[in-house]
């Protein structure tokens, strides 16, 4: 294909956009409404997970040792804990500084009890590791796993948190696949359907088109060149109306709900946008060009 | 140059709109088809054009088997016929002259064939003064040369006129009827379906005559001396 004809379909594809401004503007109107839409239950999706997270990375499973366990033999199970993929950090608590803790709490105010214990630290067999998860759903393979290490006496876990956590993650999920799948649907219909009104006001010229002996590459590349655009800027739009909403929100919930935005740790702006700009661009291009692709097909065949 | 043989026509569970037609046109002829509205006029040249697929027999046209013709083949046969329809079928958003030079974009000519082939076929059918108008700015004979124009701008060897005169008044029919003719007289095989008897019977030329998609006569008008 000549370069001519290459700048000419995708001046002709501009040229449609102006020339059918009302068709064109109910595209970019549907488009917006449900990239708006994808957009915004992105966000909520996306805040609610980190948020499930944040809580999850927060439970700890913790593991006592045998008595007299040398110090060596604490370390190699640091080791083998450490390599696991679902453990995200470990700390490691000695008997010293649980005691410390303990004190702190239970003897606060009679300091002088406690100092008796001195040099017999009751606490001389609670050393401790708090392994943090990245996945708590593998909290039960996990703790089969450090039940069966060699030198570890007890494993305490939070059965109840991490089972309503995984289910509640699980629950968002399904939830959000659900819902993007049908407002996914939602947008391909009302798109192809503006598109077959436009191009079936169009028909005409098609049918001139190909008698004029036209590939079906050359009739169809301005349709796809506006559709291509239409979902650009269909998806651009609700983007800054998003970006905008966002912040503003964030930053509003954080000054006058001061217990909520204690609660809820909201995901910066960036790191939303970082995944939702190239998602919601791909997607608005996507769908112009394949609504405009598979729509100009079935006026092709003159 | 185009060679019916034994075609017939029928669209889903009706009368053929064509039965076992013979034709054969030889290269540089200006044959006129006739016949009333239903006699299967429109469906020959839909036939022509590839549009339509014959039940029966096969048709050649420049050279081109339609039966075995690929679909991805056909804009390259559509090239070398021009079509002019009653209707002009001009495309009403763009100007004369993109309109025309339409055509020639299609085949991947550079805008400088564009630029220079434009304005001289505008100039063949008198149009140069108006290549920025629109069609809707110019009479039913001005958009009519237009169509022409667009027909004729990749040279094609063959002409296809669907009544080309239907929507014209008698001054401005007879401007497009001598238009073919010069045409044809620079080698083009003018095809020209029409109902306009009194045309057909003062220009003299070979008259195909369909009547219920039968080929009733096929008479020879004056043969045109090449030199």
């Amino acid at each position: 294909m000549r370069i001519s004809t290459f700048f000419y379909t995708i001046k002709q594809g501009i040229a449609n956009i102006w020339k059918n401004k009302m068709f064109s503007l109910a595209s970019i109107a549907t488009m917006t409404a449900c990239i708006f839409l994808f957009g915004l239950f992105y966000i909520i999706v996306t805040n609610f997970q980190s948020m499930v997270r944040e809580a999850e990375s927060g439970v700890a499973v913790t593991v006592l040792f045998d008595e007299g366990i040398s110090q060596e033999r604490i370390d190699e199970i640091g080791k083998l804990i450490r390599a696991r993929v679902e453990v995200s950090r470990l700390e490691y608590t000695s008997p010293e500084e649980a005691w410390e803790s303990f004190k702190d709490v239970y003897f606060k105010g009679n300091e002088k009890v406690a100092e008796s214990f001195a040099n017999d630290n009751p606490l001389a067999n609670s050393a401790s590791y708090s392994i943090y998860m990245n996945d708590i759903s593998m909290q039960s393979t996990l703790v089969t796993y450090l039940s069966s290490l060699d030198g570890v006496r007890q494993v305490n876990r939070s059965e109840t948190v991490a089972n309503t956590l995984s289910d509640f993650n699980k629950l968002i999920g399904y939830i959000s696949a659900g819902i993007i799948l049908i407002l996914l649907g939602v947008a391909v219909f009302l798109i192809s359907n503006t598109i077959s009104v436009a191009i079936s006001v169009r028909k005409e010229e098609i049918a001139i088109m190909k008698l004029v002996g036209a590939t079906d590459y050359i009739v169809r590349s301005p349709f796809v060149v506006e559709g291509v655009i239409i979902g650009l800027v269909g998806a651009a739009i609700p983007l800054g109306i998003l970006y905008i909403l966002y912040e503003k929100i964030i930053e509003y919930i954080g000054l006058n709900f001061t217990f909520i935005s204690s609660m809820m740790k909201f995901l910066p702006v960036t790191a939303v946008f970082n995944t939702l700009v190239p998602v919601a661009l791909i997607l608005g291009v996507g769908i112009g060009y394949l609504g405009s692709h598979i729509t100009t097909r079935r006026h092709l065949k003159v | 140059m185009i060679s019916l043989e034994h075609v017939s026509k029928s669209y889903a569970a009706g009368i053929p709109a064509l039965n076992d037609v013979c034709i054969d046109i030889d290269g540089g002829e200006f044959v006129f088809i006739v016949g009333d509205s239903g006699s299967g006029k429109s469906t020959l040249i839909k036939l022509l054009l590839k549009e339509l697929d014959p039940t029966e027999g096969t048709i050649s046209v420049n050279g081109y088997r339609l039966n075995k013709l690929k679909r991805r083949q056909i804009p390259k046969f559509r090239r070398n016929i021009g079509v002019v329809f009653q209707d002009f079928r001009l495309l009403k958003d763009r100007n004369i002259y993109e309109n025309i030079a339409f055509a020639q974009r299609v085949v991947g000519e550079s805008n400088r064939t564009i630029k220079k082939n434009v304005p001289q076929m505008l100039s063949m059918v008198g149009l140069a003064a108006k290549y920025r108008s629109l069609p809707r700015q110019l009479s039913g004979g001005e958009q009519q040369r237009v169509a022409i124009a667009r027909a004729l701008i990749n040279e094609p060897k063959i002409l296809l006129a669907d009544e080309p005169t239907g929507n014209l008044d008698n001054k401005n029919a007879w401007e497009i009827m001598r238009l073919l003719e010069e045409i044809n007289s620079r080698g083009t095989t003018v095809i020209v379906v029409t109902h306009n008897m009194e045309i057909v019977k003062a220009m003299n030329k070979r008259v195909i005559t369909i009547q219920k998609g039968v080929v009733v006569s096929d008479e020879k008008g004056e043969i045109r001396d090449e030199d």
